[in-house]
């Protein structure tokens, strides 16, 4: 289990600690002398560590193009030489550049965008493949460095929220933070007192321009959270279940009491799918444009939304499924079961991918990050987990909440959100990629009535809850990305922007079939099938075309190539051959040996107790 | 408590006027772009698929000539013009950007066997049926003049291929023997023979420009150093040697067009083994020139079609043919390596795009950066096998789809019995040769 250091814990006493208990909000802007300057650590969003910086890059890399362009060897670890412009240089008119060279990048930053698995080896021959495989490196590291570099540029830095002097922040109240922000980002807090049309569930656009609730009772709204301008309202007179926006705020899903019906952003009814029937959970999977719904009768169908035909209906075999996520890095779809397991789901298969025991009793919630690494999951035996779904699916760490998790959700920037009765709770780790530390809460908030659906907003320091009384809006410092890319999701588009990108997004949608647990499985080699081809190939043959011929020793000069030398020089060939698969076979025995011995270990005998 | 909530101006979003560009900020963090490696991938489909959409090469047909067009030369100085001999005798010189033809000469009696242009572009060389050699001006006669060579040489033998030295005064002819001339004599400065077969075609290398091959009709393809009176070496294949094109940007490479089908490109410091053999024509191949890059070649064959084929892969990447052309006989890569021009037996010069789905004029930066990305892309995913599919998909003529048929049942069951007599023989005693030392009868020094 991992635990982190709990936020402000070693913060330095001060002295102005004692003086005023209650002290009056401070804006981030005012002057920060006393905190930063004594290297406190910030708080866990907020948490601005400077990475270890890296100079320019430039005569590094252009030493490994050079190399793989002309001497085509292995590249060997040498130790980075020093320097020596590092000094500003003089120019011509005497003037010192203060910052010579290329800005420098740091070291962390570049990794995130490197994509090629470096720990592979290259093919060892002097072949074609391999120096355009060392080509392709090169430029491939030239290329991280530069995405760094223009890290630079961004405009925005994420929120945060810090107590002073060892605060608790999660005793921090909302009011007191809608106090302390810009009038700009107060006005993000609101509450919606619907106490007629009973628990709601929400919805924000993926753009995180537009929010869209529905009331048990049948009442569906969509708004523009930001200008609180209201787009449609209308009563479907039938229990809503679940509601999700489709690929723009344009289209709406709803999923109702009988069958699954899609409105426009006015209201209008477009469609009611009746295939999909008693959906009790909706997920949109964007870059499919698959609209994934969980139904009461055990069926998890994959509806292609572009076209309007049903890809996949799944039977999960699990009764009811009305726990329903979608993990963002690679679209699969987590399902809890009342037995405890998660199981996770592609529209390819029509067996799960995998199935992970993460209860004792029933899964109550699951949620998963947006950079696919940890899902948290929540039981009936009260417990909190988090667990890692790189490979292993291994618990990182668990806690027991009193009342046990209802709802669950992860922010862009990796925060935990859950719903306990009618209380919320957040939980932050240490920085983007790190799992959120649940041994204290970072901020938590008190509700009018039990929480019933939760959404982080994206791109907005925004939780949306729905609750029994209404729709809250909270304010959740260092949530979300502040920077977004306006190719991808740009709030601020205009209605031109949105349709050239909705025509760009349709053109490359991805096929379901593609959906797996690893979404850069394509970009690898398919070895199997390879190797497949080439035993395929010698079988038809009838020979190994690849094999090597067996050495023929070339005629030397006049007087030196005599019959007796040919010879002698074949046999030490064939010697050394000899000799080599002798060495190879000779280190791989030990291996085996191991392999065979492991399992006799494993099964302790009785005896064992008198060997040693 | 000290807070920050992320508050954006969207002024600094959303455009000032409606004049100006909308504004996109980008960040290219990898978490923001999920399903990078699909997502390129479905692009790379798509690209693969608008390539095949858009692929039109045909551009034009130059007509006018009254019989089968036997020869075609390129002007070394103007990308327009180009020349060609047809087989009754008739030269023609075509503007390729109007499409029309602006000069006509009867230049010989019977077939025009050879032309070639001089490195000046001023004029131009023909031989004939005729036993004749001319020389002709690039510019037609002045109004009253008559059309005249300027030089004529009367030979005793036919010639029936002819080129110039890329750099002297110096041509080569070729017939019952490889002649060399000075253009300022009238008998030849050297004459050469190896074997006693007619030589269907002379090349001279364009970079170690000394050097010539040649190809005979006794299967063979010999080698000449201008600076020598005798041959340097030769090599013999199974079957005859229609023509050779040397490699403009590799000296020592050059490509052979033969009657079994292939081509075979050669290293010339080693004949023994074919750098690569290119298979995939149906019937005998008639023509080949190189693309000015070096990189790619085209070939023109009996079987009314012309393939492009790179230089180190022995299966072509692309097959033109209409449904009028016939029996292709001569082939010319344009020097700005962006057209194919070919004659044919139905008298039409036709222009193809070398590239089969460029768009041709200018482009926009933008296009441009569009192009090349798409490029890149199908580069990265060529290998997958539904994209692979999708490129290497051509239509052909029903004559040579059953050919190819027909064809690799043949070659499946020779390889079939040579297994079978490998398997049934004792051990060592029967060797597998490989398909590229198969075709190599002998190499002579």
């Amino acid at each position: 289990m991992e635990t982190a250091p709990k936020p402000g814990r070693d913060v330095p006493p001060k002295k102005d600690r004692l003086q005023t208990k209650k002290k009056k909000p401070r804006r981030y802007w005012e002057e920060e002398t006393t905190l930063t300057a004594a290297g406190a650590s910030p708080g866990p969003p907020g948490s601005k560590k400077r990475n270890r910086e890296l100079r320019p890059e430039r005569p590094k890399n252009a030493n490994i193009t050079k190399k793989s362009r002309i001497s085509r060897k292995p590249h060997l670890p040498k130790k980075p030489r020093e320097r020596r412009n590092l000094e500003p240089q003089r120019s011509v008119s005497g003037a010192q550049d203060p910052f010579p060279g290329p800005a420098p990048v740091p070291v962390e930053e570049a990794g995130k965008f490197r994509r090629i698995d470096k720990s592979k080896k290259l093919p060892h021959s002097k072949s074609k493949t391999r120096s355009r495989l060392e080509v392709a490196e090169a430029e491939e590291e030239e290329i991280s460095i530069k995405a760094a570099r223009s890290e630079l540029l961004l405009a925005e830095e994420p929120g945060f929220l810090e107590g002073e002097n060892g605060e608790n922040t999660a005793k921090i109240r909302q009011a007191d933070i809608v106090e302390a922000v810009d009038i700009a980002s107060a006005a993000k807090h609101f509450d919606l007192n619907l106490r007629q049309f009973g628990p709601y569930r929400l919805n924000y656009s993926p753009t995180g321009r537009h929010l869209a609730f529905g009331g048990r009772r049948g009442h569906v709204a969509t708004l523009d959270w930001v200008t609180k301008r209201l787009m449609c309202e209308i009563n479907v007179m039938e229990a809503v279940r679940d509601i999700r926006f489709l690929h723009s705020e344009a289209l709406l899903a709803v999923a109702q009491n009988r069958w699954l019906h899609i409105y426009d952003n006015q209201g209008i009814e477009l469609h009611c799918i009746r295939r999909c029937d008693r959906v009790t959970r909706l997920e949109f999977l964007p870059f499919h444009f698959l609209l994934a719904t969980a139904s009461e009768t055990g069926f998890l169908t994959y509806l292609d939304v572009s076209v309007g035909k049903i890809v996949a209906a799944l039977n999960a075999r699990a009764g009811r499924l009305d726990i329903m996520t979608k993990n963002p890095y690679n679209a699969v779809i987590h399902l809890g079961h009342s037995n405890g397991t998660v199981s996770l789901w592609s529209p390819a298969m029509k067996e799960p991918l995998a199935k992970i025991l993460c209860h004792r009793g029933g899964v109550r919630a699951v949620a998963v990050d947006s950079t696919g690494t940890y899902m948290a999951t929540s039981g009936l035996d009260h417990q909190l987990k988090i667990f890692d779904l790189r490979g292993t699916f291994q618990p990182l760490s668990a806690r027991t909440l009193p009342q046990g998790a209802g709802h669950l959700a992860f922010s862009q920037r990796g925060l935990l959100a859950a719903g306990m009765g009618d209380v919320v709770n957040i939980w932050a780790g240490q920085g983007k990629a790190s799992p959120p530390s649940l041994e204290q809460p970072y901020l938590t908030h008190r509700l009018s009535g039990h929480v019933h659906g939760l959404h982080f907003c994206p791109f907005e320091d925004v939780l949306g809850v729905g609750h029994n009384g209404g729709i809250t809006s909270m304010l959740v410092p260092g949530a979300a990305e502040p920077n977004f890319d306006g190719l991808e999701s740009n709030p601020y588009r205009s209605q031109k922007q949105r349709q050239e990108w909705e025509v760009k997004a349709l053109l490359e949608k991805v096929p379901a079939e593609l959906i797996c647990l690893d979404p850069r499985a394509l970009a690898e080699v398919d070895v199997i099938s390879l190797e497949q081809e080439k035993k395929e190939r010698i079988e038809r043959l009838g020979y190994d075309p690849e094999a090597k011929a067996p050495f023929q020793p070339k005629p030397k000069q006049k007087g030196r190539s005599s019959t007796a030398s040919l010879v002698k020089r074949k046999r030490k060939v064939m010697d050394e051959e000899h000799r080599d698969k002798v060495r190879q076979s000779l280190e791989q025995q030990p291996q085996k040996q191991e392999k065979k011995a492991k399992p006799l270990r494993a099964r302790p005998s009785a005896l064992d107790r008198f060997v040693c | 408590m000290k807070v920050k909530m992320l508050s954006r101006n969207p002024d600094n979003y959303v455009r000032e006027t409606k004049l100006d560009l909308q504004r996109v900020p980008r960040n290219y963090d990898p978490t923001l772009h999920p399903f990078e490696v699909p997502r390129e991938y479905v692009r790379a489909l798509n690209a693969t698929k608008l390539e095949r959409v858009f692929a039109k090469p045909f551009l034009a047909s130059l007509d006018g000539h009254r019989d089968g067009v036997n020869c075609l030369a390129k002007h070394p100085k103007s990308l327009a013009t180009v020349l060609s001999g047809a087989c009754d005798g008739e030269v023609r010189i075509w503007n390729l950007t109007k499409r029309k033809c602006n000069r006509t000469i009867q230049a010989h009696e019977g077939f025009v066997r050879g032309i070639c242009t001089r490195f000046c572009g001023t004029s131009f060389f023909t031989v004939g049926d005729d036993k004749t050699v001319k020389q002709w001006k690039m510019d037609g006669p002045s109004y009253g003049e008559e059309e005249e060579p300027l030089h004529t040489i009367l030979g005793k033998t036919v010639y029936t291929g002819i080129d110039h030295h890329w750099k002297e005064a110096v041509f080569v002819t070729c017939g019952q023997q490889v002649d060399i001339w000075d253009e300022q004599r009238t008998s030849p400065v050297c004459s050469m023979t190896w074997g006693f077969d007619s030589i269907s075609s002379v090349k001279f290398n364009p970079i170690e420009t000394f050097l010539l091959g040649s190809c005979a009709s006794d299967r063979n393809i010999v080698l000449y150093d201008m600076r020598q009176s005798t041959p340097l070496k030769k090599v013999i294949l199974e079957m005859r040697t229609n023509t050779i094109c040397w490699n403009p940007m590799e000296a020592f490479i050059f490509t052979a067009a033969n009657e079994d089908y292939n081509l075979y490109t050669f290293d010339m410091r080693a004949l023994d083994t074919p750098v690569m053999v290119h298979m995939d024509h149906v019937s005998a191949v008639l023509d080949v020139d190189y693309s000015p890059t070096g990189k790619e070649f085209v070939s023109a064959s009996f079987d009314k079609s012309i393939r492009i084929f790179p230089v180190d892969k022995s299966r072509s990447r692309e097959v033109y043919h209409t449904k009028r052309m016939q029996h292709v006989i001569c082939v010319k890569w344009t020097s700005d390596s962006k057209y194919i021009m070919c004659g044919s037996d139905e008298m039409n010069i036709r222009l193809w795009k070398a590239n089969a789905s460029e768009k041709l004029g200018v482009l926009t930066s933008r296009e441009k950066a569009a192009k090349d990305y798409n490029q890149k892309l199908k580069e990265k995913f060529q290998h997958h096998p539904h994209i692979k599919r999708i490129a290497r998909h051509r239509h052909l003529p029903k004559s040579i789809y059953s050919q190819i048929q027909e064809q690799r049942i043949m070659k499946e069951a020779r390889r079939r019995k040579e297994v079978n007599r490998l398997k049934h023989s004792k051990p060592g005693s029967v060797s597998i040769v490989s398909e590229k030392k198969k075709h190599i009868v002998a190499v002579v020094k």
